[in-house]
């Protein structure tokens, strides 16, 4: 049952595509976090509501939705823009569209994730930066980051975890990821279990290094911190 | 865009928005029964009662549901001679019921593990308490034990209810006629994307806000022993649905 | 002498280049919507190369055109949208021409035209008519003429399944989901029913082409509004069925005539 019949370069090669759009999805999903955090935390109510309804849309919406939204209408959107503004053709493929959704989607995990760390850190801290003559900016970059990770990181780490998992996602819109490649190799040889159980080993390898990963994290960011 | 194609065809995804929800409740319904148990042999102290479980979950927990989906769906036919002959072929032919075993056993280890993490924090007075009134194991699990775990548990199960509605929508992947089904259908046939999959998206988030008003009222039920008597410090304490699981 | 000839070399080449170039579409870049997922119109090989009769017709008339045309391959559901987004300019992809799809391209003239046919298990001794399919599974691809015409004619009869390709049907075909398949009779033929997958499936009951449901052939779907294009490729399809390369094609595939 678990005769590969050569095909398991293919899934291989399939693999690194999953995780090229999990790593790229995941530096969209902390930037757009980062700057939803910050619009939440804010004092002007016209970022915090862009930043609820962001959230709330991610909230309400399945993942899958999404993708096949921006996947079909988002190629037809940006000819519209582009047509307006005197853009050249942009190409939307399957890869920059499955980016592009997940990290849109994680974003929203991510804002709620960052905006909870940075409530965490403590304000005397934040207070002792100001009274020391610190622009906003020094005070966010010396104190307010480096103390954010550490509080950010447990659902970071889950985040991730689910964020890889949403990755099996981008096959549906024809993305040779893993999953379809499994799903290719499976319809040839008629032996489509064994390719899908392999995928599914495969999606435990990534989630165990990736606890490795997150677990010497923690270490490194809790120097000096005592635990319960 | 033109929406009177979604009104001219809402009978499509009334259709669909009913095999979602049949899909989504009957998968949690089940998959609650088959929790509880792995739940309690989970925090058993014996390695040979919670290394099976433990395995389950950790599998149903760290693959994505598509491909498990996928492993049941594609991979019954794999083994259809097989199945055939144990006459579980018929069950396995039908999308619909490969969908919902797959949802099933996936909302079983999730919810599992909900239940064991709360099982995990109740109060040690509480046990202690039990214990010196002379309650026996099972008496102690049925009456303090568990309806404790659930109340505690009632936030982070409300976000599964959710993460189950958004997961459902895999089933279109496999020909069934959910409310995404219903979507795909829509774009296919007037090359209508955005009217077809907006309309989809709003069904779900319409969904989404009925489970968490539930939710809501359930919270402001069995919490309400944690609302302080102080209205004022309510934002602070009151426990409430997070984004993150 | 060397300038002379350098003279003389480049009035060749632009004679030469003139005669090849005797269309509008002379050197210009061309992107070619397929699905790859028909055989045997459009299929990948293991190597990841497309391969099949409209990849051919494909290439031979942009050789006709002189231009360069390079193959973009893209899901059957969004071809269309794809097309009108301008990801490529034409669809070569056994697109039926239908009145629904007009009212979003323009096609050319029809360049193949085959029925379409119901195929069953053997030994199942399903019969199409309204009594024989009730109750029925059947499996179609998702948005294609027959897609259209099992839904009006036999939709409350039968149980339809829609996949995103011909393929996902076969398979589920085979696995033993379905009673019943409704395509192309040439892909079925050629895809399926010929392949060791499809040895328990056979035909079964009339072709069926009413031009109702299922269109006036298949033809070169383009946007409309780019006429230039559609002239062009409908005086490529004259040339070739002229010339002997559209039967040197069609010979490598099939042994009759496709274009009837």
């Amino acid at each position: 049952m678990f005769d590969m019949q050569g095909y398991l370069p293919f899934i291989l090669e399939g693999m690194k595509l999953t995780v090229a759009v999990a790593l790229l999805s995941l530096v969209i999903s902390v930037v757009l976090g980062m700057l939803g955090a910050l619009a939440k935390l804010s004092k002007s109510s016209a970022a915090q509501t862009v930043a609820g309804v962001y959230t709330t849309i991610i909230r309400g919406v399945p993942d899958l939705v999404l993708m096949l939204l921006i996947f079909f209408g988002g190629q037809i959107a940006i000819n519209e823009i582009g047509d307006r503004l005197g853009w050249g053709y942009i190409d939307i493929s399957p890869f920059v569209a499955g980016v592009c959704t997940i990290g849109f989607i994680f974003g929203a995990y991510m804002t709620e994730s960052f905006r909870g760390a940075i409530l965490a850190v403590p304000k005397g801290e934040i207070e002792a930066g100001h009274a020391f003559g610190m622009t906003p900016g020094q005070v966010f970059s010396r104190i307010t980051l480096p103390q954010m990770v550490r509080h950010a990181l447990p659902s970071f780490g889950n985040n991730w975890l689910v964020l890889v998992k949403a990755t099996a996602l981008v096959s549906v819109i024809g993305l040779h990821d893993m999953v379809f490649n499994a799903g290719q190799a499976g319809g040839s040889t008629r032996q489509p279990f064994t390719f899908f159980f392999v995928v599914a080993m495969l999606y435990l390898v990534i989630t165990g290094v990736s606890d490795v990963a997150l677990r010497w994290a923690d270490r490194r960011y809790s120097v000096g911190v005592r635990k319960a | 865009m033109d929406f009177t194609i979604i009104a001219d065809n809402i009978g499509l995804y009334i259709q669909g928005l009913w095999t979602t929800v049949q899909l989504v409740v009957l998968s949690l319904i089940v998959g609650m029964t088959l929790a509880i148990p792995m739940a309690l042999l989970r925090v058993a102290k014996n390695p040979l009662i919670w290394a099976l479980p433990s395995a389950y979950i950790y599998f149903f927990r760290g693959t994505p549901l598509l491909v498990q989906m996928f492993m049941i769906y594609h991979g019954a036919g794999q083994f259809r001679d097989a199945l055939d002959s144990v006459g579980l072929w018929f069950i396995f032919r039908e999308a619909y019921w490969c969908a919902l075993i797959a949802f099933t056993l996936n909302t079983a280890a999730y919810t599992a593990e909900i239940i064991r993490g709360a099982i995990e924090q109740t109060p040690f007075g509480e046990i202690e308490a039990a214990r010196a009134y002379g309650m026996s194991k099972p008496i102690l699990f049925r009456r303090i034990l568990l309806p404790s775990a659930f109340r505690r548990a009632l936030p982070a199960y409300g976000n599964e209810v959710i993460f189950m509605l958004h997961g459902s929508a895999v089933a279109s992947v496999i020909t069934i006629v959910d409310l995404l089904g219903a979507g795909r259908i829509i774009n296919s046939r007037y090359y209508a994307p955005f009217e077809a999959y907006i309309s989809a998206g709003l069904f779900y988030l319409g969904l989404t806000f009925i489970i968490v008003w539930i939710f809501r009222q359930w919270e402001k039920r069995w919490h309400a022993h944690l609302r302080p008597r102080d209205t004022s410090a309510a934002e602070v304490a009151a426990p409430s649905l997070t984004l993150a699981r | 002498m060397k300038k002379l000839m350098t003279v003389f070399a480049l009035l060749a080449a632009m004679t030469i280049s003139g005669t090849i170039a005797g269309t509008a579409m002379a050197g210009e870049k061309l992107r070619i919507g397929v699905e790859g997922a028909y055989p045997p119109f459009s299929w990948v090989d293991p190597d990841g190369t497309l391969k099949g009769f409209d990849i051919e017709i494909a290439m031979a008339l942009c050789k006709e055109m002189g231009a360069q045309c390079s193959l973009v391959q893209q899901d059957w559901d969004g071809i269309i949208p794809a097309l009108l987004a301008r990801k490529y300019d034409a669809i070569i992809a056994s697109m039926s021409i239908t009145e629904k799809r007009k009212k979003k391209v323009n096609f050319t003239q029809m360049y193949y035209n085959s029925p379409a046919k119901f195929a069953r298990r053997k030994g199942s001794g399903i019969e199409i008519t309204k009594e024989g399919l009730k109750g029925k599974t059947v499996g179609v691809q998702r948005a294609t003429t027959h897609d259209d015409f099992i839904t009006a004619v036999f939709g409350d009869e039968v149980t339809i399944k829609r996949y995103g390709t011909q393929d996902e049907a076969y398979l589920d075909a085979e696995a033993g989901r379905l009673d019943l398949l409704l395509a192309d009779s040439i892909a079925m033929n050629d895809g399926f029913l010929s392949t060791p997958a499809g040895k328990d499936w056979e035909f079964v009951g009339p072709g069926f082409n009413d031009p109702k449901y299922f269109g006036a052939g298949a033809g070169i779907a383009v946007r409309k509004g780019d006429a230039k294009l559609l002239g062009a490729l409908n005086k490529a399809i004259d040339t070739i069925l002229a010339n002997g390369v559209y039967k040197r094609i069609n010979d490598k595939y099939f042994d009759f005539d496709i274009h009837g």
